[in-house]
């Protein structure tokens, strides 16, 4: 009884130490990540002179690319290990979700292999995403038409 | 200023992603369609925006920010086009996004062969 009590006590030290150095490191991490986006975009618009909303796009692309060939040469899921949902968050996650299972499946084919299994699970965000925004515009179209917004 | 308002916030974020993994065992696919609608639904409400003002990166690169831009997209494109517009709007604003995902992935599938787990 003694024993089990220890072991328990044991195991919930340890869950909660691993869940303040999860969440350290997924702070760390993700918070670095949006930094580097952060850094990208005054590089593109200082330096390149790009007007501030293209910049944005150009950072999410930069950021996408970046990801894509961490995951392809294998990086990108050792720092997940660490990182978290601090790799998972960021738009970089969004990319590894894309291209992790390309990495995974290519070997049964370029139609079934590659194309529909890029959106196993960015399909689904990619989905709801749409879904819910042409909702949103329905709605913000009724309210703009009753003269409550815009 | 921007620097450290972008780590600190898109710090928050994932602190909340890892929270929501580890205490209410939501998968990470869940978690970024959860995210991407979140963003939707904050901007909608008028809170993104400021947000993005605030934080900057911090908010933008994490898939809420995503979403913020679907639904920023969808706003403008009805104003400018009517009800059509919340048919294009979203996926326009967000084109260059999902677009370089989808073409990296190709690119790095044919660069790199498949590795041994």
């Amino acid at each position: 009884m003694r024993a089990e009590e220890y072991q328990r006590l044991v195991y919930q030290k340890t869950e909660k130490n691993s869940l303040v150095k999860d969440c350290f490191f997924a702070f760390l991490i993700g918070g670095s990540i949006c930094l580097l986006g952060e850094c990208l975009k005054t590089v593109y618009i200082v330096l390149c002179n790009i007007p501030e909303e293209k910049a944005g796009i150009l950072v999410s692309v930069s950021l996408v690319f970046l990801s894509a060939f961490l995951t392809g040469i294998g990086v990108y899921d050792k720092i997940a290990r660490v990182g978290g949902a601090g790799t998972l968050v960021p738009i970089t996650g969004f990319a590894n979700a894309v291209v992790s299972p390309v990495m995974e499946f290519r070997i049964e084919g370029m139609v079934l292999g590659i194309g529909p299994k890029m959106f196993s699970v960015a399909g689904s965000v990619v989905a709801y995403g749409t879904a819910a925004s042409v909702v949103y515009g329905v709605i913000y179209y009724i309210l703009m038409r009753c003269g409550v917004v815009g | 200023m921007n620097y450290l308002m972008s780590f600190l916030i898109g710090g928050v974020f994932c602190v909340i992603g890892q929270l929501l993994i580890e205490k209410t065992k939501l998968m990470p696919a869940r978690i970024l369609v959860s995210y991407v609608v979140a963003g939707i639904v904050l901007s909608a409400v008028g809170l993104y925006e400021p947000l993005v003002r605030f934080a900057s990166s911090g908010a933008t690169v994490p898939l809420t920010g995503f979403g913020h831009l679907l639904a920023k997209g969808v706003r403008e494109a009805v104003a400018e086009q009517g009800l059509l517009g919340a048919l294009t709007g979203g996926l326009t604003a967000t084109a260059g996004g999902i677009a370089a995902a989808i073409v990296f992935a190709f690119l790095m599938a044919l660069l790199f062969f498949p590795r041994k787990k």
